[in-house]
């Protein structure tokens, strides 16, 4: 399978080429605008979905450029259906690829899960089985991807409430060989990794322990809920309404230590609070960069730009 | 993109599966999937159901506030997850989601009673595309003033990217601004049965929603069809022999409605500046 052709930065960018290296990022919602534009170079990078971005005009194009003038964004899709049997809308493909010319983002990525099926969309990142046959669709999907953006994406691991009976790969492994066939690189949500070991009794730490983690250039942090089943057991749901959890700032620790300074979002989109709370979110995570992470992280191969 | 048909069987069933189970509230979660240790998938597989439907009617909610706030929270709860199962979106840009919520609502028994309700959606789903609408310069005052009368006659308007004119036979209009946070006219009460057109458009970064008569409607509904001024004003001068052409006129500068104009004599060039 094709590589994606390695990207260098654009001769003639309308942006500044800012650096995320060793920095910590954070969610951005409208909401904080005023806020974030009034204290410039505190937060490392936002992130936005991709999504919210492809009207043709107005507020969200006019927000989006001014930040962009000041710091790095990371582009995160939400919706691409990478995970789904069927081809990517190639319309939805092109305005992916609008925003990465138009803005420039140091870092883009999109998930290993499904929302569009039969063309309807079900605005949820829905699991896959993991097969031969789910493994050379994700890899083609991500093939569309990078060509139409002209350089490798990153992919994020999922958090799961189900699994499937007929699943013959480990996640773990499945990534590995998506990102062997692909070039991409993997953006590893620590929150999703213990939310799904959670859910499914296994250990979050075995789990890391397996990831290919050389292949990383974005980590996410974020809350998480927590529910129970008909059983009375416990299980959580990803549902990025509150601080991150204390283990999983264990974890990240651990992974920052093992794999030094990565860029790091924390996500927080729902029940949304005021600006300084999720900046000093952020400020943990940047401190636990500077002081675990040893290193700037080398980047993966070609994942991350700027 | 070169793309194998898909395999047949149970081995590609999950993906439709998943789909009709959950947009499905009383149906079982789709076979082959389990939970923890071989547990049933049931709660589990409720929470993409719950998410699903959730952030669907949620997206709703936002897209519509007006709506939402003239039936209530939970009603409008309930009337958003029978609208999400029969009309699911087509497209995963959630901002252009709810074409179809106007005419579910003149068809949903409940809501009936509400006559203006279906043009209320209509001008809030107006107001998301004006707000996401390509960004234009509005026709700038001093290409009208530039212009003589009899050239001004036969001008005609190009509509901003953002303008929209949603004409109801209720006052509509009034009913959006007074449910979405804008005091109601000094003394005024609504008078729903009175009919209104609601001029939406956006010049620059702020949406802006203007309820007009029924004759100045008729004035922007012939300009956005491309019709001359004189056209325009004539058509509207036969809803109401009183219609306020000089008034209507500098709406249609004030406004922004419109992003440039074209005199016959122009031919196919458009100006807009003088």
């Amino acid at each position: 399978m094709r590589r994606a052709e390695t990207s260098s930065p654009p001769a003639a960018g309308r942006f500044p080429a800012f650096s995320v290296a060793g920095r910590a990022g954070a969610s951005f919602k409208p909401q904080h605008l005023e806020a974030i534009l009034a204290d410039p170079g505190a937060i490392g990078f936002l992130e936005v979905h991709a999504e919210n971005y492809m009207g043709a005009g107005g507020p969200p194009h006019a927000a989006l450029a001014r930040l962009r003038a000041e710091r790095p964004l990371s582009l995160h899709g939400v919706c691409m259906s990478i995970g789904g049997l069927e081809p990517l809308d190639r319309a939805h493909l092109a305005r992916f690829a609008d925003l990465v010319a138009r803005y420039e983002p140091a870092l883009v990525s999109e998930h290993l899960a499904w929302s569009t099926h039969d063309d309807v969309f079900l605005n949820d990142l829905l699991p896959l089985p993991y097969t031969d046959a789910t493994l050379a669709r994700v890899c083609d999907h991500i093939d569309a991807v990078q060509t139409a953006i002209g350089r490798p994406m990153l992919l994020e691991n999922p958090s799961t409430y189900v699994l499937f009976a007929e699943s013959t790969w480990r996640e773990t492994d499945f990534l590995r060989e998506v990102v062997r066939r692909t070039g991409c690189g993997l953006l590893l949500d620590v929150n999703n990794v213990f939310v799904s070991a959670t859910n499914h009794g296994f250990s979050a730490a075995a789990y890391l322990a397996d990831f290919p983690l050389a292949h990383v250039g974005e980590i996410h942090l974020a809350g998480h809920a927590r529910d129970a089943d008909e059983n009375g057991v416990a299980f959580l749901i990803d549902s990025h309404d509150a601080p991150v959890a204390d283990p999983v700032w264990a974890l990240y620790e651990t992974v920052v230590a093992q794999r030094g300074a990565v860029p790091t979002l924390v996500e927080w989109d729902s029940a949304v609070p005021d600006w300084p709370v999720l900046m000093a979110e952020a400020a943990a995570a940047e401190a636990i960069l500077a002081r675990k992470g040893g290193r700037v992280a080398q980047e993966p191969r070609h994942a991350a730009r700027a | 993109m070169p793309h194998a048909p898909d395999p047949g069987g149970a081995a590609a069933a999950w993906p439709r599966a998943f789909r009709t189970a959950v947009l499905d509230p009383g149906a079982p979660a789709p076979a082959g999937l389990h939970g923890c240790a071989g547990s049933p998938a049931g709660r589990r597989f409720d929470v993409y159901r719950n998410n699903v439907v959730h952030s669907l009617t949620t997206a709703l909610a936002e897209i519509f506030p007006a709506v939402e706030r003239l039936v209530g929270a939970a009603n409008f709860g309930v009337l958003a997850r029978a609208f999400v199962r029969a009309h699911p979106p087509r497209s995963p840009l959630l901002f252009a989601y709810g074409e179809a919520f106007a005419d579910f609502l003149a068809r949903y028994e409940p809501v009936r009673a509400l006559v203006y309700l279906p043009d209320v959606a209509r001008i809030e789903r107006a107001w998301l595309d004006a707000y996401h609408a390509a960004d234009a310069e509005p026709l700038p005052g001093a290409a009208l003033a530039a212009l003589a009368p009899d050239r001004l006659a036969g001008s005609r308007f190009r509509p901003h990217p953002a303008t929209r004119l949603v004409r109801s036979r209720y006052a509509a209009a009034s009913i959006v601004l007074a449910n979405r946070g804008t005091p109601p006219p000094a003394g005024g009460r609504i008078r729903a049965g009175e009919a209104e057109a609601a001029l939406v458009t956006r010049p620059a970064l702020t949406v802006t929603l203007a309820p007009l008569c029924p004759a100045e409607g008729a004035f922007f509904a012939a300009l956005l069809a491309g019709r001359t001024l004189q056209a325009a004003a004539g058509t509207a001068a036969e809803e109401d022999a009183a219609f306020d052409l000089a008034g209507a006129i500098r709406r249609l500068v004030d406004s922004g409605a419109f992003a440039a104009l074209r005199t016959d004599a122009d031919g196919e060039r458009e100006e807009t500046t003088p």
